[in-house]
């Protein structure tokens, strides 16, 4: 597909001369630097409660943001207009960042290398509502059907389409169909007069209807959700105090994302505001952790082909046998630490400034039997499903929650037990990783990452992982 | 801002014009939603200014029912294309999907809107030069680092400004419109001891500028609160009194309003459904929500679904008075809206509060402190560890260790856990300092017991 062919050129007429010339206009008043992130985001949803469809929503918001970079400083401006004229407005309010004659040359766009990591044929939204409504009601069944003591099931759909056109001042032009579809389960049981408890679970990707139809159908995800809400009817009090934790394969990732991965942000280390700052080269993990951060998995909901500055997703290593080695770059922070760019460059729509997020972030597996991990320890919690942590980058302190735990006893699992919530320290908890299991795994892609009000859709992995020592906050 | 006025002024026809078109598309009843906004932020960090951004956007959402079917949409295309586009593709969904018995607009003796001045609206914001933002927001860092030697970073300081407008307009002849504006200086500053870096933040927010604390009490507070953590130590696992300061018992109040809307009620997703009128906390507690008060940031005239909007206590002296609700909600519940819905411009009504606030107590927090032999004192929670289906309640905590009544130091990674009903009923002091900063408002709060948890 060549520019011309291209979705903003086509249905809106833009030029390569336009782009050129709003560039300009961003840098009249002697920008270093400016780009251009054209939007068009069409969603669908619908949520099915109680067996009903309650909510059936679709809609569409387009607009296009300009950034202007002078120094360190940073001007932006958007319009949700793209009329010629608002554009040019926005360009002239984000180049007040900068204050003297116009020092860059005019800009000639020449388009990136091409590749196609979630080839989706037919878009979200094209597919017939219908069958979209079918797949959530088979969920809404699946889960009925599952047990006796289920009583209430929200079943939720949605996907969307975003296309997207960035045009930078150093000469990129990039463009990209962004696929996203997840489907989710939220499921409460009880027994006869006892007290509800609720089970979750969804995935998705960028991935097609079809993929919920043969990869991973709504009965998993009902039948997830309801196995872990009959669960926890059972479940005991969490233990209070410092525990060995085994973390299974999966969404447990979380804890990467969150103990590890804001903190090698590097704007914050840019400001050296992290609990990992001036560590780079230094043992900040077990030598078993060797920690990812990669964006180019075909399907995935953290993958990108190219990021939100117009630079291609890659594999970025973080940790390697516990060194660090690496932060996650956007332009301004490479810019200013004279970095490469890691394709890191990330931002939730056009009213967004980008800042360096994750993609899809996991742990490498090791050689350990998952099952010998759990038998090797004599007291514990494992930790199937978390609920979702957050951190301090600053103290480097972390939290999350798990929402499907049961206690070790005797290197075996026990009983079920309540919301717990694990805390650590950033630079601290992976050096406790003491056996790391053969069998990564990455999450069934719900997760969302939230950042300074922006929220991005991104992946976490793990395998089996042993942690020696970690607080685990219960009431027992 | 004269051209976003008269577009602002013109919102009004344009719903209701959209709502005659759904009509005319088959829909039964039909309701609009328009909002506008124009946002600015300057953030300066180590003095210099680091971002200055500003724009406007605006949106429309639509919901159709055909009977007791129903689809809604949005766009932020406001031509007369995009607004065709958006009315079809609502009523497209609506005939597609499965009836629901209780979907209905509210009646029409149900709507309308609160009268008098608001006052939600202020001009100055608009006519704020970029200088005095920029300058607003240096002056707060600069107040933050030179407070003390051990603050040596800073994430910076930043102002923000909106203003907003709301559009609502439905079949049954509802149609109503307010402005809004806020503006706020924020400062976040690091502070740095044997290598060791925390940070904080503190803020002040109103609806003019006038009306906002001095950048340097901003500066001077988050630097104060920055330092205050620094040495922190990991508590022995114990029993013990823990106080809330107001920021934190603030999202106390936010996991209670979890509990008490409507949707959370008729799906038994909540430890406080099927609870009305039993006493569910200590009789010391009187939690309200308010959407009139002048000023505030939960006020508005009417709600989103045009039903004035009104005081109700949710829990009276620790008796469980009322749910918070929208018309579907309570129509569930066989019960009458409260006048919470709360929308954005996509998808349907959900429910919102106005001011939700906890009644002040007697005691100073100084005071409470007095009467604290050992316990804890939180200052920051992080994680999302809080269940409302079952009150289950594990949050990591910051804050600083009360020794024989005095703040003695400083603590962090460690999490406090209880359930939110035995909180409720073990409440052991509320505060006297009850402060409207944001919606939620809260004084100081005393559990006489909780686990905190630790080595």
């Amino acid at each position: 597909m060549s520019f011309s062919d291209s979705f903003f050129a086509a249905k809106f007429g833009l030029s390569r001369r336009d782009l050129e010339n709003y560039l300009s206009d961003a840098l009249s008043r002697g920008g270093d630097y400016a780009d251009l992130y054209f939007e068009y985001l069409a969603t669908s949803s619908i949520s099915i409660d109680e067996s009903i469809v309650k909510s059936a929503t679709q809609g569409v918001s387009l607009g296009v943001g300009v950034r202007v970079i002078s120094g360190e400083r940073t001007g932006y401006a958007y319009s949700d207009d793209l009329s010629p004229e608002k554009i040019r407005h926005a360009a002239q309010v984000a180049a007040m960042i900068a204050a003297g004659p116009a020092k860059v040359e005019k800009t000639a766009l020449e388009e990136g290398p091409k590749r196609n990591l979630y080839p989706v044929l037919t878009a979200p939204g094209e597919t017939a509502f219908k069958e979209r409504v079918k797949l959530a009601q088979r969920a809404d069944r699946a889960a009925r059907a599952y047990d006796p003591r289920v009583f209430q099931v929200q079943v939720m759909y949605a996907d969307n389409l975003r296309q997207v056109l960035v045009a930078t001042s150093d000469g990129n032009l990039s463009y990209d169909r962004q696929p996203l579809a997840r489907m989710s389960v939220l499921v409460l049981a009880k027994d006869k007069d006892g007290v509800p408890q609720q089970g979750h679970a969804g995935g998705g990707g960028r991935r097609e209807l079809e993929w919920f139809q043969t990869e991973r159908t709504p009965e998993y995800f009902a039948g997830e959700a309801a196995r872990q809400a009959i669960v926890q009817l059972n479940a005991v009090e969490a233990p209070a105090g410092e525990q060995i934790v085994v973390l299974g394969p999966g969404w447990p990732g979380v804890l990467l994302h969150e103990a590890v991965g804001h903190g090698l942000e590097a704007d914050f280390n840019r400001k050296g505001v992290s609990a990992f700052s001036g560590r780079m080269g230094q043992q900040v993990a077990s030598p078993l952790c060797t920690v990812v951060d990669d964006g180019t998995i075909g399907g995935r909901r953290g993958s990108l082909n190219v990021d939100d500055e117009g630079n291609e997703t890659q594999r970025n290593v973080l940790i390697e046998n516990g060194i660090l080695r690496g932060y996650l770059q956007d332009k301004l922070s490479s810019r200013i630490l004279g970095a490469t760019p890691t394709g890191s460059g990330r931002r939730e729509s056009y009213e967004h400034i980008p800042m360096p997020r994750m993609t899809n972030t996991f742990m490498l597996a090791g050689e350990s039997d998952p099952d010998e991990i759990v038998r090797s320890v004599p007291r514990g919690l494992y930790c199937a499903n978390f609920a979702g942590g957050q951190v301090d980058i600053t103290s480097g302190n972390f939290v999350f929650s798990a929402s499907e735990s049961y206690l070790i006893e005797d290197g075996k699992l026990t009983r079920p037990v309540r919301n717990a919530t694990l805390i650590g320290n950033g630079p601290e908890a992976m050096k406790y990783v003491s056996m790391v299991g053969n069998d990564l795994k990455l999450d069934e892609g719900i997760g969302v990452c939230g950042k300074e009000g922006q929220s991005v859709p991104v992946g976490v992995g793990i395998p089996t992982v042993r942690i020696d020592r970690m607080t685990v906050g219960g009431t027992a | 801002m004269t051209a976003a006025a008269v577009a602002f002024d013109a919102l009004p026809e344009i719903a209701q014009d959209t709502i005659r078109q759904a009509i005319a598309g088959g829909a039964t009843d039909a309701e609009c939603t328009m909002a506008e906004g124009s946002e600015f932020s300057a953030n300066v960090r180590m003095g210099e200014l680091e971002t200055l951004k500003e724009a406007g956007s605006r949106g429309a959402g639509l919901r159709v029912l055909i009977g007791r079917r129903m689809g809604s949409s949005y766009t932020s295309d406001l031509t007369p294309e995009g607004i065709r586009f958006m009315v079809k593709s609502a009523i497209d969904l609506a005939s597609l999907t499965t009836e629901d018995p209780h979907a209905s607009l509210p009646d029409a003796d149900e709507l309308g809107s609160i009268g008098g001045d608001l006052r939600l609206f202020s001009d100055d914001v608009a006519g704020l030069s970029t200088e005095l933002k920029i300058e607003t927001a240096r002056r707060a860092e600069a107040a933050a680092l030179a407070f003390d030697p051990k603050i040596t970073k800073s994430e910076g300081a930043s102002f923000d400004s909106n203003i907003g407008g709301r559009v609502f307009a439905n079949s049954r002849g509802f149609v109503g419109a307010y402005r809004s504006t806020y503006c706020s200086v924020s400062a976040v500053p690091v502070a740095t001891l044997n290598g060791a870096m925390e940070r904080d933040y503190w803020h002040t927010v109103a609806r003019d500028f006038a009306g906002l604390d001095s950048p340097e009490s901003v500066g001077r507070i988050a630097a104060e609160r920055a330092i205050r953590r620094l040495g922190a130590v990991k508590m022995e696992t114990q029993r013990a009194p823990v106080i809330f300061e107001p920021r934190v018992a603030r999202s106390l109040l936010g996991n209670l309003f979890d509990a008490v809307e409507g949707r959370s009620i008729y799906r038994e997703a909540s430890f406080l459904a099927g609870k009305l009128g039993e006493k569910i906390a200590d009789e010391r507690i009187t939690l309200i929500d308010d959407g009139t008060i002048p000023r505030l940031f939960g006020t508005q005239p009417f709600d989103d679904e045009g039903v004035p909007t009104r005081r109700t206590p949710v829990i009276e002296r620790g008796v469980l008075k009322s749910y918070l609700l929208n018309t579907y909600t309570a129509r569930k519940l066989g019960m009458k809206t409260t006048g919470n819905a709360s929308r954005g411009v996509t998808g349907n009504a959900g429910i919102g509060h106005g001011n939700f606030f906890l009644e002040a107590g007697e005691k100073t927090p100084a005071e409470i402190l007095r009467g604290v032999k050992n316990g804890f004192f939180v200052t920051e929670l992080i994680g999302s560890g809080v269940n409302t289906v079952t009150g289950d309640y594990s949050r990591g905590a910051v804050g600083i260790w009360i020794r024989d009544g005095e703040l003695a130091f400083p603590v962090s990674e460690v999490t406090i856990a209880s359930t939110l009903q035995e909180m409720l009923n073990g409440i052991a002091e509320i505060g006297s300092d009850l402060e409207f900063r944001g919606s939620v408002s809260a004084p100081t709060i005393m559990i006489g017991e909780m686990t905190v948890a630790g080595r």
